[in-house]
């Protein structure tokens, strides 16, 4: 490969810029992992003292139970999400729906909206119909607020499938129903699967809906656990436990970033295949 | 099995692509559908297929009416233009696809595309997928899925397109004996006349919706009824002279020429005339004489295609033999031969 510019300016640029940042979650790292005395800079000793949450329930209270629903939440909108939007998606980029565009322009709207402004009206609907302060109306919810953007993306990636693979299955005698789920679903995997990690890290770290439609259920999810141990007030106030919380609600989220990177990049390309 | 179209139209939106067209493909035979893009080849195609309805009319397979049915139930292969193969399945799944469809038993299936593999020279090609074959093999592969079902009748929607020129021309005769071997119905989609000349055992050519002229290619050659047929079939095309008639002759008055109309008498004098004249009937052999200059001279190596320009400024297609060659500016008196012109009418039609 030949190169037409030098690369190091542009390395260093990007270094100094995100050294900061670096240097942030370094430090992180290393103190769920060690002592410093006050006054200094560097620790002086390793522990493990921070991660002791993890086997005794009496430091911060019990973590697994918290972890359980966290994954329980984000797995299940994880799949409304992607059942609602593979089928929604298919129908808009290629059934005749009456009202398809005014359908479409809808779910642009809906995508535009933050979630706050909406979170009134989600009350008042969680409440007449009795799911308020419950886990399944917080997932519900969630999951309807992520729709918008699941069914656009999944709709980009079926427009990207070429109609003669789908005449084709039909030609070859499968009903639309086979021809979807035995050719044109293959074809969108990349998609699916991009959206369903989307799905998943944003259920993980959701906090806000979880502290405002069930305030005083019996459940809890690791953003409302982490808030609880960061609590100043709280008779187990520390700064370092506080910090390995953080760092072990963060880990999944880091761990399938790492793993599936690219298939998260993919559904920037506007669904070409990667 | 014979296939027939009666009074068949088609509106898109407002517009009326296909209007009261009817159309009898007779058993085992190919039939292409040919002409200039939008002349509504592709929507007679894809309405035997399915995947378009008719507005009005009926289609009959044989005896049987199906207007009304859907693709899944009328037993039609087709071959896409891109070839539509399915990517995440290799070339068994593929073949297999339509029978696994119809819940065939699983050694049948097996037995029907190795048969069919075979046929279509494809059989050590199985286990590969799609994206790992040449355009070639594609084509064949297409052409194996659309047939393992044993089809009522075989479309082919401009199958040669994608292809390269070398490979265009295998494959034109390897679709030709695939389709006298089944002795299947089939119909070809194509904008090339040569395709459709060399591959069919007749040819409707298409315009705006109507079918001009359906003849077998020799026929459709050297007797087109109207100067689109002329011009569409035929390469280098054919010329056309514009002139009126005088005298029971075609006359460009200008540089004298004059043909005669032997069979057509009677034609008023000064009626607006046409007169194409084929490149290998216009040399230095012929019958009537026109003097011109060469215009544009190409090397095709066994022959040599010449422009000639004539006097009033009307231009003369002609192609020789190579051997004897004539440089660009030479002035030139050819002949033409006046027993293989065409005369038509101003609006085209022949006389």
């Amino acid at each position: 490969m030949t190169r037409n510019f030098a690369t190091w300016p542009i390395i260093l640029l990007l270094t100094v810029l995100s050294l900061p940042l670096f240097i942030m979650y370094l430090f992180l790292l290393v103190d769920t992992f060690s002592n410093t005395p006050p006054g200094s800079l560097l620790p002086n000793e390793f522990t493990l003292e921070h991660w002791r949450f993890l086997i005794d329930p009496t430091i911060t209270g019990d973590i697994w139970k918290p972890t359980l629903t966290t994954f329980l939440f984000a797995a299940s909108m994880m799949v409304i999400v992607v059942s609602v939007s593979a089928t929604a998606g298919y129908a808009l980029s290629r059934l005749a729906l009456p009202f398809r565009r005014f359908v479409l322009s809808g779910i642009m709207v809906m995508h535009a909206f933050p979630s706050v402004t909406l979170i009134i009206g989600v009350f008042l609907v969680l409440q007449f119909a009795g799911l308020y302060n419950s886990l399944i109306g917080v997932i519900l919810v969630k999951a309807s607020l992520m729709l918008p953007f699941g069914i656009w993306i999944m709709k980009g990636f079926y427009d990207a499938v070429p109609w003669e693979i789908e005449m084709a299955g039909v030609q070859d005698g499968a009903s639309r129903f086979t021809v979807w789920r035995r050719i044109i679903l293959p074809q969108v995997k990349p998609g699916l699967l991009s959206l369903a990690l989307f799905a998943f890290i944003d259920g993980w770290s959701e906090y806000m809906l979880p502290r405002i439609l069930a305030p005083s259920s019996d459940f809890e999810v690791l953003s409302m656990y982490l808030n609880t141990v960061s609590d100043p007030n709280s008779s187990t106030y520390n700064f370092n436990i506080f910090k390995s919380v953080g760092l072990f609600y963060t880990l999944p989220v880091l761990a399938l970033f790492v793993l599936f990177q690219n298939r998260l990049m993919n559904i920037f390309g506007g669904g070409t295949k990667g | 099995m014979q296939i027939s179209i009666r009074n068949f139209t088609k509106t898109f939106d407002a517009t009326t692509v296909i209007d009261d067209m009817n159309l009898t493909i007779r058993d085992g035979e190919m039939l292409a559908l040919l002409g200039p893009s939008g002349c509504g080849k592709s929507t007679t195609l894809f309405t035997i297929s399915g995947i378009h309805r008719m507005d009005k009319g009926q289609l009959m397979f044989g005896d049987r009416d199906v207007s009304g049915l859907p693709s899944q139930k009328r037993n039609v292969g087709v071959v896409f233009q891109n070839y539509a193969l399915y990517p995440h399945m290799n070339v068994f799944e593929n073949i297999a696809f339509p029978l696994t469809v119809r819940k065939d038993a699983k050694a049948d299936i097996d037995r029907e595309v190795r048969a069919i593999a075979a046929l279509t020279h494809i059989s050590e090609l199985l286990e590969r997928r799609p994206g790992q074959l040449s355009g070639g093999q594609q084509q064949r592969v297409a052409l194996a899925r659309a047939l393992v079902r044993k089809p009522d009748v075989l479309l082919l929607d401009e199958p040669l397109a994608n292809l390269d020129a070398k490979l265009r021309l295998e494959m034109r005769s390897e679709i030709r004996r695939i389709q006298l071997e089944t002795g299947i119905t089939a119909v070809l989609v194509t904008h090339d006349q040569v395709e459709a000349m060399s591959m069919c055992d007749r040819i409707a050519i298409m315009k705006k919706g109507e079918i001009v002229q359906i003849d077998t290619p020799a026929d459709m050659y050297s007797n087109p009824r109207t100067s689109f047929v002329a011009g569409f079939l035929g390469n280098p095309p054919i010329s056309f002279l514009s002139g009126i008639a005088m005298e029971n002759a075609f006359s460009v008055a200008p540089i004298k020429l004059r043909v005669p109309l032997v069979p057509q008498e009677g034609i008023a004098d000064g009626t607006q005339l046409k007169l194409g004249v084929r490149p290998e009937h216009f040399g230095p052999e012929g019958d009537i004489a026109v003097e011109g200059r060469i215009a544009f001279a190409e090397t095709q190596g066994r022959e040599n295609l010449y422009d000639v320009a004539l006097a009033d400024g009307s231009v003369l297609r002609s192609i020789q033999p190579a051997g004897r060659n004539w440089a660009l500016g030479d002035t030139v008196r050819w002949h033409i031969d006046s027993k293989s012109v065409f005369v038509f009418t101003d609006d085209g039609q022949r006389l």
